[in-house]
């Protein structure tokens, strides 16, 4: 950034305090920003350390859930397809709900439970209990993917955010305020060259209206008394003694 | 009288079935098995046994369904050996015993045509034990009055469907029901054909078959808990052949929660046992673990006598209890819980 740009005004008494109060604006802004940026870069810290926490109970919550599937499988054999046919809608639904932090819509995502167990019967004569703590696990593990998947997204949405704020609190920073600083700078120094110069030409002005005045004053005396003059200009008589 | 002429058309099949019972996987194996570190060193344990190098030609990333598979496969090839040369009246109790798969392939498939799937691909879901002639053509047939009309009623489970429903009920009934009756006509059909073949034949089925009766019944109060079947549709399940009928029938159906089958079943000794250290227990084995142990003990006995058909049908019982042993562990392997890989049920 070129340290000396600025604006492009007229160096006026108007114009400066327009400046002034446009820096000071820019102060004001860059506050709340910063403040913006520090209370969102919490929440990503506080993000990224759920979202490890959930990846790692993820991890461990679908082998659990995989395995119950094979319990599944030993006790009752291949489910699979019944499951598939009877069911026709979703029981575990997810909700997108948002929420505010700092000015920022972050979506967050949350599940009910809607209607009832299509396959309740699955497995009756022979393994319906692995089948419902099957299911009961992996209504677990879409939790815990819920739940994941809000973070995730939040965590997309607040990098940005971060970013976006970081980049305008620099640029306000580096660029905009340095630049009114630059024109009030300016605008002072030209009203100070304005001033100045006003100072002087009001001086010459002045002394060109005494310098007139005088003129003024030496043609009205010509013109009143040409002999007096001549007398008292040219020759210096001597003082008569009597 | 019997023992006298069995071996005339049964003794090769009989001498066939219990060398295939020498083949069945015993402890040693096991617990070779359970030590494994891959599926690579499961097969290559498996390798020794009588499955031989079944798994030679799969492709390296050995998945466990791919083992399940060809495990069956197996087991068909030697029960398919069995039925072409079995004679009557051996050749119907096989029959029989398929009738269960059938009746599962049968409900998928209607599943199927219920939603208006493409039934071909289920054709290849079906139980390869329950396969029959006609099974393609119920992809043919598009509503489930045709199916019936065309199809069913040529198999052998036209009976049971006859005695339980009637075509309109297949749009209304949930299917599991369905499956439930059939099975409770099948269970109770497949006894009385035991029992009219009679001698050691009826004895030793009508007590695996009483269990199964039995097992279902429990089963069924247990897993209907909490749900929208009603009593009276759940009584309508039982099968009634078992141990437990009249008298425990009419207690398990009046049930509500597992304390009470609990008391229901204290006076049965074989089942109260079961319940003793509760099911919910996790530490402890389920009540499903105790029932398929249960089925293995009289499997096994079943061999302990001669001249009968029953130890077909518990060869077969056996083999797919192992195969699902097999599975396990190799599940248990594939997943890394070790932890539970002891929990298969030993069968020798």
């Amino acid at each position: 950034m070129s340290s000396n740009a600025r604006f492009n005004v007229f160096p006026t008494r108007m114009a400066l305090t327009n400046m002034k109060a446009k820096l000071k604006g820019a102060q004001n802004g860059h506050n709340l920003l910063k403040r913006k940026s520090e209370a969102l870069t919490r929440r990503f810290r506080e993000i990224t350390k759920k979202i490890e926490d959930s990846k790692r109970k993820m991890g461990k919550i679908m082998q659990v859930a995989s395995f119950s599937l094979a319990e599944v499988a030993y006790t009752t054999g291949d489910i699979s397809f019944q499951v598939r046919e009877s069911v026709s809608t979703a029981q575990l639904r997810v909700r997108a709900k948002s929420e505010n932090v700092s000015g920022v819509q972050l979506p967050n995502f949350e599940y009910y439970i809607d209607g009832q167990n299509a396959f309740e019967l699955t497995g009756l004569g022979r393994g319906g209990q692995q089948v419902q703590k099957c299911k009961d696990t992996y209504i677990g593990a879409a939790k815990v993917l819920i739940e994941l998947a809000s973070l995730q997204t939040a965590f997309v949405v607040l990098d940005e955010v971060i970013r976006l704020t970081n980049r305008r609190v620099n640029a306000i920073e580096h660029v905009t305020i340095p630049k009114y600083e630059n024109t009030i700078a300016y605008i002072i120094s030209e009203l100070d060259e304005q001033d100045r110069e006003e100072f002087f030409r009001l001086k010459m002005i002045q002394k060109k209206k005494n310098q007139g005045k005088a003129d003024e004053e030496n043609a009205k005396n010509i013109e009143s008394g040409e002999l007096k003059a001549n007398i008292l200009d040219s020759i210096r008589d001597e003082d008569v003694i009597f | 009288m019997e023992a006298i002429n069995f071996n005339v058309d049964n003794g090769y099949l009989e001498a066939i079935v219990r060398g295939f019972k020498g083949g069945i996987i015993n402890n040693n194996v096991y617990s070779n098995l359970t030590q494994c570190e891959t599926l690579e060193d499961l097969k290559l344990q498996l390798s020794s046994t009588d499955y031989g190098n079944f798994l030679q030609n799969e492709p390296s990333p050995l998945s466990t369904s791919t083992i399940s598979e060809k495990c069956l496969e197996r087991l068909m090839d030697d029960f398919e050996y069995l039925r072409a040369n079995s004679v009557e009246p051996l050749s119907t109790f096989l029959d029989y015993i398929t009738y269960g798969y059938m009746i599962d392939n049968v409900i998928l498939l209607i599943t199927g045509t219920l939603h208006e799937r493409d039934t071909h691909e289920l054709l290849e879901k079906c139980h390869p034990l329950g396969a029959f002639e006609s099974m393609p053509a119920l992809c043919i047939a598009t509503n489930v009055n045709e199916l019936y009309n065309t199809v069913l009623i040529e198999t052998p489970l036209a009976p049971y469907f006859e005695k339980c429903l009637s075509a309109e009920d297949l749009h209304e009934v949930d299917i599991e029901i369905i499956r439930n009756k059939l099975y409770k006509a099948y269970i109770e059909d497949f006894y009385n054909y035991c029992q009219k073949i009679g001698g050691p034949t009826g004895e030793v089925m009508g007590e695996i078959l009483k269990f199964e009766a039995d097992r279902r019944a429990i089963n069924i109060t247990i897993n209907s808990f909490d749900t929208e079947l009603s009593k009276e549709e759940r009584t309508k399940l039982y099968p009634e052949n078992g141990l437990l009928y009249p008298e425990g029938i009419a207690k398990l159906a009046k049930c509500d929660d597992i304390e009470q089958v609990k008391v229901a079943l204290d006076t049965y000794h074989d089942y109260a046992a079961m319940f003793e250290t509760g099911p919910n227990n996790s530490a402890e084995k389920s009540l499903e673990d105790k029932f398929f142990e249960r089925e293995v003990l009289l499997n096994k006995r079943s061999f302990e006598q001669q001249f009968h058909f029953g130890q077909f049908y518990s060869y077969l019982k056996l083999k797919e209890q192992e195969i699902r042993n097999i599975v396990w562990i190799a599940e248990c392997i594939a997943q890394n819980q070790k932890d539970k890989i002891n929990n298969y049920i030993p069968i020798f």
